[in-house]
């Protein structure tokens, strides 16, 4: 299973390239996906019914951490690709793209999904950290896919800036190997993560504290935190919307996932909570300058983006306050915000689409325009900000709560981010669903099948756990203590 | 090999590195950065063979082999070809402030220096003392990309980074294990043909590849 999982986007992504922009391309993209989906589901079930398992002689690693992680990845690309199969014959339509790059988008696109993927599976934290480099790479020419000049500039930041961060986090790799030869005798064996957990408390402290501060501002870089965040508006709005959706529903969740799994290491070896708090100071951060950024945002994915950060910065804090429901809420939270935001996306494309425009001024009348875009948008919105009886409104609930309880002085610059964020996305998503349709709004063709299974997956969190989700949870909440 | 020539052929070579790093950092013609960079990535696949020469381990024969193919010939080749085809080899960049520049990358070496000498202290390694040079490469690097207003410059400043990277997997560890190392080096190259595609889209919709003129995605106020 855990092959079939891997192995499906790597052929897809070479048969892509192969075939090209034929009729079926989507098709092809759209069956790839859904394979890696049932590789995804099967090995989850595996490991439900027998526990963590390692296979490939060690290589690979599956934990309740991070199956359901890849189950969420192989999902979210999924319904992506259903989404991408209209959106990006409109963009053809419109004459953004040829067929050259339709090529290059249906292959780096699986590849992409397979960089994710082989992040999350990986045993070894230096594979880990190239298949994060890979991710990156395979998404840098995807951004900028329409060659327009601001599309080139986002994605030269994007390629610059998350150069040079992840090289930190390589020098953050590299102090971790450095410690952990010592405890595990050199070879590959001193870089599992099997490994290096067992023994994490025999690491030598000092030179943790050290590898952290690099992991934390590589791995921090690409998961957006502020103020490593300059990067991500661009880079997640000049790009086509089906790539929007990805980097900010999934390659945010994989870097924290990576910077997580760092943080254990580093507490189980140092004993004390000063890589949670790094964690908290830059994630407490991230909720306020990006809750502020969302008032003065114009551009509708740009706005979003922003919004991707504040989110991120809610999982970060959490997971740096650490206990078990602030780590509960944080993994619930990595879950429904991936859904939550890769539905608004999928609106937000069609809405663009419908007035050639991202300008949130120009886009009016979506309630009128196309039901499912307009109310699509609303109820995402309203998800994203934490009403219930959304999934996000149990996760932030969750996080405020035990924000309350273990840092009590923190609670209102927490409650101020989430009440900004809430004001300012209300504000302007109001007049672009309501109201008349403008005489420039054209019809058009919209998938409906991923805005609605995103939503009802996000409103079904709100109000019911699942027990083996509830399990891995758990599981998982044990782990990273 | 006597260990003490070892460690100071090592540190003898460590000095080569640091010091083409710092040329790169004022250098101002786009041919003299990419020799530097060349002859950076010759010390450091040296340097690399005769560590794994002396501490016997076999498996830094073929990083320095990859150094040597990856950094001394390839790259400096493909970096070459874009020059030429892209005429950029007249161009002379404009470096602001060459003294200041240079006060900083020895603040960020005397830096480097004070944050790694808690990890030296615990290493028994022949090349423990090179781990602070490795480090101050990769910030200087780092100050280069910073600085530096040019596309093929900034590549350069982050390829320069890498060797950084590699010089410290050396100093630290004698290398990371081989599948990691193999790794980053794919990585590498996936990233010059990336930037390779990348010069020729800037040079097209900008026409010159200063990338001061990308300025556009801003926050308004």
């Amino acid at each position: 299973m855990l092959l079939v999982l891997l192995l499906v986007p790597l052929f897809a992504a070479v048969i892509l390239g192969f075939i090209g922009d034929r009729k079926f391309a989507p098709e092809i993209n759209i069956a790839g996906s859904a394979a890696t989906f049932v590789g995804g589901a099967g090995l989850a079930l595996q490991v439900y019914e027998q526990g963590p398992m390692l296979a490939g002689g060690k290589f690979f690693f599956v934990d309740a951490f991070n199956v359901y992680l890849a189950v969420l990845t192989s999902f979210v690309s999924m319904t992506t690709a259903i989404f991408s199969r209209r959106y990006m014959r409109r963009e053809k339509e419109h004459g953004r793209v040829g067929h050259v790059r339709m090529r290059f988008y249906h292959a780096m696109f699986q590849l992409f999904i397979f960089a994710m993927l082989l992040c999350l599976l990986t045993n070894n934290i230096g594979v880990l950290w190239i298949a994060m480099e890979l991710a990156t790479l395979s998404t840098v020419l995807l951004v900028s896919l329409y060659r327009t000049p601001t599309a080139i500039e986002a994605a030269w930041k994007y390629f610059i800036l998350c150069g040079v961060g992840i090289a930190q986090a390589l020098f953050g790799t590299v102090l971790l190997y450095f410690a952990a030869e010592k405890v595990l005798g050199e070879g590959g064996e001193a870089l599992l993560w099997t490994n290096l957990s067992q023994v994490s408390g025999s690491l030598e402290p000092t030179v943790l504290s050290l590898a952290f501060v690099f992991l934390m501002v590589g791995y921090g870089t690409k998961v957006g935190l502020v103020p490593l965040h300059n990067w991500l508006p661009d880079a997640h709005s000049e790009g086509p919307t089906p790539i929007s959706a990805v980097l900010s529903g999934l390659l945010l969740n994989i870097a924290l996932y990576a910077l997580v799994r760092c943080k254990v290491l580093v507490d189980g070896s140092t004993g004390t909570h000063r890589a949670g708090n790094i964690m908290m100071g830059f994630g407490l951060l991230s909720i306020l300058v990006a809750a502020f950024s969302l008032l003065r945002q114009k551009d509708i994915k740009r706005m979003f983006s922003y919004s991707s950060i504040e989110h991120m910065g809610i999982a970060t804090f959490a997971f740096g306050l650490g206990g078990p429901i602030a780590t509960f809420g944080a993994l619930l939270h990595m879950l429904v915000h991936s859904l939550a935001k890769s539905s608004i996306f999928f609106t937000v494309g069609h809405a663009s689409q419908m007035h050639r425009t991202q300008e949130m001024d120009k886009i009016r009348g979506l309630f009128k325009g196309n039901g499912l875009v307009g109310w699509g948008l609303m109820f995402g919105v309203m998800a994203i900000v934490g009403m219930p009886p959304f999934g996000v409104f149990t996760s932030e609930f969750l996080i405020l709560t035990a924000t309350i309880k273990d840092a009590p002085l923190l609670t209102p610059f927490l409650l101020l981010g989430l009440g900004v964020a809430f004001a300012a996305l209300f504000r302007r998503v109001q007049p672009m669903v309501s109201g008349d349709i403008p005489s420039y709004q054209k019809p058009i063709k919209v998938a409906h099948l991923p805005v609605l299974l995103h939503m009802v997956l996000v409103l079904i969190l709100g109000v019911y756990m699942p027990a083996f989700l509830n399990n891995w949870f758990h599981t998982a909440v044990e782990l990273l203590k | 090999m006597d260990l003490n020539v070892a460690a100071q052929l090592n540190s003898f070579l460590a000095a080569f590195v640091l010091l083409t790093a710092f040329g790169m950092l004022v250098q101002r013609r786009m041919y003299g950065l990419v020799h530097l960079f060349t002859w950076q990535g010759f010390f450091l696949s040296i340097n690399t063979a005769v560590v794994g020469f002396v501490a016997g381990k076999h498996h830094l024969y073929i990083s320095s082999i990859l150094t040597l193919s990856l950094k001394v010939i390839l790259l400096p080749y493909i970096l070459h070809v874009l020059i030429r085809r892209l005429k950029v080899h007249k161009e002379v960049e404009v470096v602001v402030n060459i003294p200041m520049t240079m006060m900083m990358g020895i603040a960020l070496v005397i830096f480097s220096y004070y944050l790694m000498a808690p990890v030296t202290q615990l290493s028994t390694l022949v090349t423990r003392s090179t781990l602070a040079v490795a480090l101050a490469t990769v910030m200087i690097g780092l100050l280069m990309m910073i600085t530096r207003k040019h596309a093929v410059t900034q590549i350069i400043g982050f390829l320069a980074m890498e060797n950084g990277l590699f010089f410290a997997a050396t100093s630290a560890t004698y290398g990371m294990p081989l599948v990691v190392e193999l790794g980053v080096a794919l990585d590498i190259l996936i990233a010059a043909f990336i930037f390779g595609i990348f010069f020729f889209h800037i040079h097209t919709t900008f026409d010159s590849l200063d990338v001061d003129q990308m300025a556009r995605l801003k926050e308004e106020d």
